[in-house]
């Protein structure tokens, strides 16, 4: 049975434009606030969202997702927490997904947490370290739960590595758009998009872009070329430091217009094609 | 012809646990370590900077006044503490500053937490011609400033780092982080046996020395092979590199003294085999400290080069088959063997290695004169001259 992240993808593609996901760590602000802000993409268009799993050593994050995991953890917030906000969203009717580290996974007991993200209504989990080498038994829990696999595949990677990989993901192909951790940056890479033609040569799988797409022009950029577009820090920023009510509006803003672009933008593209 | 890069796993323990960014490089330096394996002009030009700059072999001293107060057991330093910089930390870097050169790579990074590795690196970028940025936690910058200023004096950048718990363990993701962003142009001198393949091998590979030399030693000086090999264990570099060559040597007790901190009871300690569980951390699965969740817990021990709530995935190894041993000294036990050594021997040792006198106490205690324990004298002291006055209260 399909999830519900690929049945977005499905309707996205049918509509002729990306999909929009927005990714916020669970727990930041706080547990609810995260909710309120979730709820906020949501309302703005989002097609999904992915829950960071707050971890105490990320390496793959820029100063803004480390600050505001940070605050989750200070906040104390627990795997039940990731869990329930999952939950939260996928009872809102959104596809949801969990972005997180291993080591979390491993002591909960990899099979205990496919089944818990399956039990959450979630469609899958994205793990930016979990090497192909080192992957099978979660894939084969993932099977189990009949959840997705998403793999990060970077610009580094080499073709004979890429088929591997995609091999053993499904929902979405995760494409890293540069060499570098998450961040804002005030241009898109243009390995973005030679990685992007890269992975069409093997796989069929829908690839989404994310790290450092930020702006509403950078979105509608990636969305003529991808079949989704992944916003992070940008998000957070706009709450980070700030009132919550305030950030909320700031984060409203930002979200419908980032909506806007990615719908407008395949339109556009694929309408002279 | 593909190389088949093997998996790096020791048991279950180690692997890769990486962004994908990084795996190309690592599957090019794991190659490259296959392939001078066998590479004779790399052993020798390695072999010349032993001999011509960092001073190996490094020599094994008799401690006879300290054995008294070890159960009059026989007490042999295998003198690390005598090599250019002052530790072992130079044997890897060496090798991995050389790996660099051919890689056609001008830039190199380092985490470093005494220090030691820290300096260590930016000497051999120094005497290599290539740019080195050390990532130091801002807690370790204050612990250890003396090595804060020698880095920067041999051209070094330093780069305080204020995340997390500010100590080596963040100072690690940092190096991740800028690894991961400049692969193409750097190449990353991880300063221990953690971290993701190749590195626990290669590591090991450039430390092993230490034991190579040491075992011909203690055979020539006394005959027989040692009663019990000891060592301290931070990553475990200095361990696993007098360890390894005596792993055959079943006779061989191998020790590796943990830092035990306030004692690990208290839960502040830096003791990841003795008082934590297997998990994941910077890259490859081993014991650790952390809590139910997973999340990594702070460690803590007077020593720097010690406070890391990691170890060596080859270390977790051995200590579930039982061929090595793992114990916990605390940081009171620590500075006693400290103080010991400095006054029975005249050696000032680094509070690191002085975790590996306080286990030869222990242990020479437990099987009196007839045995021979050979220690690692990792490194030495200067660097915490300051730490040791302020414990004593002699500033
Ligand atoms: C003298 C000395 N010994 C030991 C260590 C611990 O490292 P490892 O366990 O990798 O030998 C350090 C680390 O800084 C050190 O400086």
């Amino acid at each position: 049975m399909a999830t519900s992240l690929e049945r977005v993808l499905h309707q996205a593609k049918n509509e002729n434009r990306a999909a929009l996901i927005g990714y916020i760590p669970a727990g930041f602000p706080t547990v609810e606030g995260c909710k309120r802000a979730i709820d906020v993409l949501i309302d703005s268009g989002f097609d999904a969202v992915e829950i960071g799993y707050p971890y105490s050593d990320p390496v793959m994050d820029g100063p803004i997702i480390q600050e505001a995991a940070d605050q989750a953890l200070r906040n104390g917030v627990k795997a039940k927490d990731v869990l329930a906000t999952l939950h939260h969203a996928t009872e809102r009717g959104a596809a949801a997904v969990v972005m997180t580290y291993w080591n979390p996974i491993e002591q909960f007991g990899v099979d205990e947490f496919a089944e818990a993200i399956a039990q959450a209504g979630g469609s899958g989990v994205i793990t930016p370290d979990l090497s192909f080498e080192q992957a099978q038994p979660w894939n084969e829990s993932a099977a189990r739960a009949g959840i997705n696999t998403i793999y990060v595949v970077a610009p580094s990677t080499t073709d004979e590595r890429l088929r591997k990989v995609t091999g053993i993901t499904s929902g979405f192909i995760y494409a890293a758009s540069l060499m570098g951790v998450t961040g804002t940056r005030t241009s898109v890479s243009h390995s973005a998009q030679e990685l992007v033609a890269r992975i069409r040569q093997v796989s069929d799988l829908p690839v989404a872009v994310g790290l450092g797409v930020s702006t509403p022009e950078q979105a509608r950029e990636v969305a003529t070329y991808a079949d989704g577009v992944i916003i992070g820090s940008a998000l957070i920023k706009e709450l980070l430091g700030k009132d919550f009510d305030k950030g909320l509006l700031g984060l409203q803003e930002l979200a419908l217009s980032l909506a806007a672009a990615t719908k407008s933008a395949n339109r556009e593209v694929r309408g002279v094609q | 012809m593909t190389a088949t890069v093997d998996t790096g796993l020791f048991g279950p323990y180690g692997g890769r646990y990486v962004p994908e960014a990084l795996i190309a490089a690592l599957d090019e330096l794991a190659q490259m370590h296959q392939e001078l394996k066998n590479d004779q002009s790399f052993a020798a030009e390695l072999s010349h900077l032993h001999k011509t700059y960092s001073g190996r072999p490094s020599i094994l001293t008799e401690a006879h006044r300290f054995a008294d107060y070890c159960g009059g057991a026989r007490i042999l330093l295998k003198r690390e503490d005598l090599n250019h910089t002052g530790s072992h930390k130079i044997n890897n870097v060496l090798g991995q500053a050389l790996m660099t050169k051919r890689m056609g790579k001008k830039r190199v990074i380092a985490e470093t937490g005494a220090g030691q590795h820290g300096v260590a690196s930016a000497t051999a970028a120094a005497l290599l011609g290539l740019e080195c940025v050390v990532y130091m936690g801002e807690e370790d910058t204050k612990r250890q400033a003396l090595n804060v200023a020698r880095m920067r004096l041999l051209g070094a950048t330093v780069v305080p780092v204020t995340a997390g718990s500010r100590t080596l363990k963040d100072a690690i993701n940092e190096a991740m982080r800028d690894w991961v962003t400049n692969v193409e142009t750097t190449h990353y001198i991880l300063g221990t046996v953690a971290g993701p393949h190749p590195f626990p091998v290669m590591v090991r590979d450039f430390h092993r020395i230490i034991g190579d030399e040491a075992r011909a030693q203690v055979l020539e000086l006394t005959g027989a092979l040692p009663t019990a090999v000891l060592a301290c264990v931070g990553g475990g570099s200095n361990a696993i590199g007098i360890f390894y060559p005596f792993i055959d040597d079943k006779s061989v007790r191998l020790i590796g003294l943990e830092a035990g901190g306030d004692g690990l009871e208290t839960g502040r300690h830096a003791s990841a085999i003795s008082g934590g569980r297997p998990g994941v951390l910077h890259g490859a699965r081993s014991y650790m400290l952390q809590d139910e969740d997973g999340q990594t817990i702070e460690s803590h021990s007077i020593s720097a080069g010690l406070d890391y709530p990691g170890v060596g995935p080859e270390h977790a190894h051995l200590y579930d088959i039982g061929r090595a041993e793992y114990w916990s000294i605390t940081d009171k036990e620590a500075m006693e063997a400290f103080s010991l050594l400095c006054r029975t021997e005249g050696i000032i040792p680094a509070i690191e290695t002085a975790h590996a006198l306080a286990g030869a106490i222990k242990l020479g205690k437990e099987l009196g004169p007839k045995a021979t324990l050979l220690i690692n004298l990792s490194g030495r002291g200067d660097k915490d001259v300051q730490t040791a006055a302020e414990y004593f209260g002699m500033v």
